[in-house]
Order: structure tokens, then C-alpha cells, then sequence
């Protein structure tokens, strides 16, 4: 479903602020695999994330969805096929718009948006039952705004938005950072459901090792733009927090540097 | 000075159309367009020459609309493609446009009394309606204070309505609904796979299309087409936009539109009276207009803190005697 091929980024080449954001990553996805990715500030979690999406060309290698060369292929061309839900719930839905309006933006990812048709009363029904599945009565507030909206319904929303209209590809990225605890649960929760139920690939970046080991069926562990390393199906089900900073230890020769990924429970 | 205020009536009416165009790109698309101040001539500028030239009225009207609409897509291009600043980009069209309308209208100035315009086409279509619309006024014996003619309110009030129709409708399909979005939160849109640009060209030939539609009803209703008419038109529309808004908006867009539309005929309004004042010119219109957006813009905000403050005096007056009688009842029990 996804394949990389030695992808390459270094920003800022050749100046003193030279930063090697991915080096030789080469990695395969299959349809259905939800991989979580972990690792320090600065790791290149979020470049990996931005080349899959095509919010940044790669400097060499190349990126395969679905047996097409996606590589060169524009954000909003490559959005067609990937649904993604960002780290800022402000970021993912439009504000001054109902959450209906919301949803028939995320609606058009993959039909021609219609000059002469508005929301009808079958769209209407179809995103009232969309919604009545995350529980958290947005059905009965198509009206909103989304404004109005807290920031955990809004990233809520956001996933539904990212996914209903089921795409090739979910990008999750640290979608529970600005969340607090109780409402990060619901979101995880929901991720778990909805990628569940509807056989997503998909890639998630955290901070969060519990996270990471809690969810999906792959794990990668990025440092300095290189995946060090990496647990499938059978292996993840065993590890656990301290077996992850003990690899990283045996890998890097030193310990995991962020204070957030240790801290988190 | 009854004649004055039907006077505001109808020129709000046709200027409410470029109010609108302005509401697209200013509030819509947060794109601040000063495009308007040319792109309004471009539409009279063609208009008047091909009426002039002896074209049908409709079709110059038509013409002068999309002109306009060409001049917006090129700032929607010059800020999308070109990555200019939207200011900018607006500025550069406005200063580029005054020479074109010179070039289109070939003198700074084209007289056009006595020509088939868009009213006289309308009037000639409703013949007989001032004597029926006039009859009202007689049975309630005010007749005096009737506009001398019912032809250019009813066939603006038409057209209006029309305009609002249409922008209504579009703004509620799915692509308008993509473009407001488009305004309001840019990369979500993109990320639902839609070109921004794209839209945001089309937003901005839409806005500039109706700003050079009201710039071609003007020169008609004025009777004349001068290079210079444009000066200061963003401002107006601002103005009309921001009144409507304190006056009469609501969330909606039907309502929205609506209020842009009643702001503009409220400017009018006010400008009128404004000129009614023996002290003040017709060349002090420009600050006027610019005192009105002033305070259009503050008043509302400097009501709203004053409201919150008094709120809070208020809740902790409440508070104290609450606590006051607390106290009382405390020393009763014991």
C-alpha cells in the first residue's frame, strides 16, 4: 500500500544549519497496518509525515501509494487518497463554518465539488449518522459553528472528517498533544474505532510510548532522521516502556533525550 | 429633502451591489481587495462606450460586469501565483487599471444623456407603473411626498434582489461553501484536496464582477462616466459592509448578504443628511466617509467593553449584598 525508497531531506544543505532530517529510509506499509511512530523533538518524525502527506519534496527516494509514484505529486492532488488529522485542533477544521458545512468540505475530498447542489437533506442524514458514531452528540449540532466547538469535539470532528470519506492513507499527527488527559482518551479511543472498523492504513506520530505501544500493529522508533528501530505484530505485543528507552540506550549509545517521552506515565 | 432620501434610497441600492462585491473579498475571502477603486470605473468605462457606440444597454451592462471580472482574476493570479501580497497585488491592478480605463474610454470624461440605459430599457418595460404606485400615496393624501418617479427604485430593487438571489445560492453549493471555507481556514481546505488558488482567483473575479456590474449601473443612473469615479469606492463598500454588520447582521448568510445590502442604504442615508448640513461640502464626503468606517469600526467594540464592565460592576454589587445578608442572617441565629 505504501512504500518508501531511500527518501533523503536535509534542510538548509551546505550552511552551518545544515540538518539531516531523513537519511536511507526505506519502509513498507500494507494495506491495513497502522504503524505508530516514536521518537525525540528533532527526529524526523513530522518531515517523514509531511513527505507522505506532500507538504515537502524529498531530496532522493521516492514514495509509492497504492503502486502509483506519488513523489512528485502536489498536497492537495495527493489529499485525494490521504486523510489527515494535525496536531492543532484549530488546524483541521474551518472555524466560522456550521459543522455540516465542515463536513461536506471534507465530503467533496473525492468528488468535484458541485457548483449548482448545496447540502441536501440525504447529505444531511448521511453526516448525522457519521457523527452519531463518536458519541459526543454532535449529531444534533449540525448548525454550529465550529468555533464553538472545545477543542476535543473540534478534533473529534476532525477525525471523523479525515476518515469517513475512507481514504488510502491516515496521517495522525500527534493528534492528542493539545488535548488534556481525559479528552486524549476519547481521541484514542475513537482513532482505535474508526481505523478498526474501517481497515485503515495507517501512520501515526507520537511523543507518547504508551501510545505508541497501546495502538496499531507496528512501531517505529526514529532518531536523527534514521529509524533505529522497529517492532511487528508479534514482538510489539510484548514490549514495554522501559524495554523501548533500553533499545534506544543499545542503539544510540546514549539515553532518549526528551524529558516529554520519558515523563509520560 | 424627501426627494434627498429617495435619492439615498436608489444609490444605496446600486451601490449595495459593489457592497456585495466587497463582502466577498473582504470578509469572505479576508482577502482586503483594492482592486474595486479601478475595476468599478472598468465596468462604466465599458458600459458607457459601448451604449455610446449604440449597443444594447443589457449587453453593455453584461460587458462592463465581466471586464471587471477579468481585472479580479488577474489579482486573484497576481496574489496566488505571483505571491504577492493581497494589498499589494491590489494596489498594483488599481494603479494599472486607471490607465486602461483611460485607454477604454478614450477621454477622462463621456457624457451620456439622452442614451438608452438600463433604466430607460426597464422603464419603457413597465410603462404605467408610477401611475399605479403613486396610488397609495394619494388615498393616504401624502402624495407631495412621493419620489417624482417609482422606475429606477423598482427596477433596482429588481435587479437587487436578483444579485442576492444568485450569491445566496452559490454561496450555499458545494463550491461555495469550499470557497468561504477557503476564507476562513486555508490549509484545511487544501487538505481536503482542493486547489486554494483556484478558488480564490474565481472568489476574487466573482467580487470584482459585481463591483464593475454596480460601476455600469451607475454611470447610467449619473448619466455620465468619468475616469475618477472610482476614488475611494473600497472605502464606500467598507463602509456599507461594516454598517450593515453592526446594524443588521446576523450568522447567516442569507442574513449577511442582506445586511450588506441595508448598510449600503444606510450610508447613503447618512451621507445625505450629512450634505443636507449647510457647513459641510460635497469634497468633505471623503472624510466623512472615512469618520463613518472610523466609527463604525470602534463604537460597536467600545459599547461592548463598556457593557462587559458595567456586567461586572454589577455582579459584584450582587455578590457583596449577598454576602451582606449572609452576615445579618449569621448574627440573627445567633
Amino acid at each position: 500500500m505504501l512504500q518508501l525508497n531511500n527518501i533523503h531531506k536535509t534542510f538548509y544543505p551546505n550552511t552551518p544549519d545544515e540538518r539531516r532530517a531523513l537519511q536511507n529510509v526505506s519502509q513498507e506499509l500494507n494495506s491495513g497496518d497502522f504503524v505508530t511512530i516514536i521518537g525525540s523533538n528533532g527526529a524526523g518524525k513530522s518531515t517523514l509525515l509531511n513527505m507522505l502527506a506532500g507538504s515537502l519534496l524529498p531530496d532522493e527516494g521516492e514514495v509509492w501509494i497504492d503502486g502509483k509514484n506519488v513523489t512528485a505529486l502536489p498536497e492537495e492532488k495527493r489529499a485525494k487518497f490521504i486523510g489527515r488529522v494535525f496536531q492543532n485542533p484549530l488546524t483541521g477544521t474551518a472555524p466560522g463554518m456550521t459543522i455540516e458545512e465542515n463536513m461536506m468540505i471534507s465530503l467533496g475530498r473525492t468528488n468535484r465539488r458541485s457548483v449548482w447542489k448545496g447540502i441536501t437533506k440525504k447529505t444531511r442524514e448521511q453526516f448525522r449518522e457519521h457523527l452519531s458514531t463518536l458519541e459526543i452528540g454532535l449529531e444534533n449540532r449540525l448548525n454550529s459553528k465550529v468555533g464553538l466547538l472545545s477543542g476535543g469535539e473540534r478534533q473529534a470532528l476532525s477525525l471523523l472528517m479525515a476518515t469517513f470519506t475512507e481514504p488510502k492513507i491516515l496521517l495522525l499527527d500527534e493528534h492528542t498533544a493539545a488535548l488534556d488527559p481525559s479528552k486524549e482518551s476519547l481521541i484514542i479511543n475513537l482513532t482505535k474505532d474508526l481505523v478498526e472498523k474501517q481497515q485503515l492504513t495507517t501512520v501515526m506520530v507520537t511523543h507518547q510510548m504508551d501510545q505508541a505501544l497501546e495502538l496499531g500493529n507496528r512501531l517505529w522508533m526514529m532518531d536523527e532522521g534514521e529509524i533505529i528501530f522497529e517492532a511487528d505484530d508479534e514482538n510489539k505485543q510484548d514490549l514495554t516502556v522501559p524495554d523501548l528507552l533500553k533499545e534506544f540506550e543499545n542503539v544510540r549509545g546514549k539515553r532518549m533525550a526528551s524529558d516529554r517521552a520519558l515523563l509520560a506515565k | 429633502m424627501i426627494d434627498a432620501l429617495y435619492g439615498a434610497i436608489e444609490s444605496g441600492l446600486i451601490y449595495a451591489i459593489m457592497a456585495l462585491g466587497v463582502y466577498i473579498s473582504f470578509r469572505i475571502l479576508d482577502f482586503p481587495d483594492l482592486t474595486v477603486d479601478g475595476s468599478f470605473v472598468t465596468g462604466g468605462a465599458v458600459a458607457a462606450v459601448m451604449i455610446v457606440g449604440g449597443s444594447n444597454p443589457l449587453i453593455a451592462t453584461l460587458s462592463g460586469a465581466l471586464a471587471g471580472m477579468i481585472a479580479g482574476f488577474l489579482t486573484g493570479i497576481l496574489h496566488t501565483k505571483g505571491n504577492i501580497n493581497p494589498l499589494l497585488a491590489g494596489i498594483l491592478m488599481m494603479i494599472a487599471l486607471y490607465s486602461i480605463n483611460l485607454r477604454i474610454m478614450g477621454q477622462p470624461n463621456i457624457p451620456m444623456l439622452n442614451e438608452v440605459t438600463v433604466f430607460t430599457t426597464l422603464s419603457s418595460w413597465l410603462t404605467g407603473l408610477d401611475n399605479v404606485l403613486i396610488k397609495p400615496f394619494e388615498l393616504l393624501g401624502i402624495a407631495a411626498y412621493a419620489p417624482s418617479t417609482f422606475y429606477v427604485l423598482t427596477s433596482m430593487f429588481i435587479i437587487i434582489l436578483i444579485v442576492k438571489k444568485l450569491l445566496d445560492f452559490f454561496l450555499r453549493t458545494e463550491a461555495g461553501i469550499t470557497l468561504r471555507a477557503t476564507g476562513d481556514n486555508q490549509s484545511m481546505v487544501r487538505s481536503f484536496s482542493t486547489n486554494t488558488n483556484l478558488y480564490i482567483v474565481l472568489g476574487m473575479g466573482l467580487s470584482n464582477m459585481l463591483v464593475a456590474l454596480s460601476g455600469a449601473m451607475v454611470v447610467q443612473y449619473n448619466g455620465f462616466a468619468d475616469v475618477n469615479l472610482g476614488v475611494g469606492m473600497i472605502i464606500i463598500g467598507l463602509a456599507s459592509v461594516i454598517i450593515g454588520e453592526v446594524l443588521f447582521g446576523k450568522d447567516k448568510i442569507v442574513r449577511m448578504t442582506l445586511a450588506v445590502v441595508l448598510g449600503s442604504i444606510a450610508y447613503r442615508i447618512i451621507y445625505s443628511l450629512a450634505l443636507q448640513i449647510d457647513f459641510l461640502e460635497a469634497s468633505d464626503m471623503k472624510l466623512i466617509t472615512a469618520l463613518i468606517v472610523i466609527s463604525a469600526l470602534v463604537v460597536p467594540n467600545w459599547l461592548d467593553k463598556n457593557k462587559a464592565k458595567r456586567e461586572f460592576k454589577k455582579s459584584k454589587k450582587l455578590a457583596l449584598k449577598r454576602q451582606q445578608g449572609k452576615e445579618v442572617q449569621h448574627a440573627s441565629v445567633k
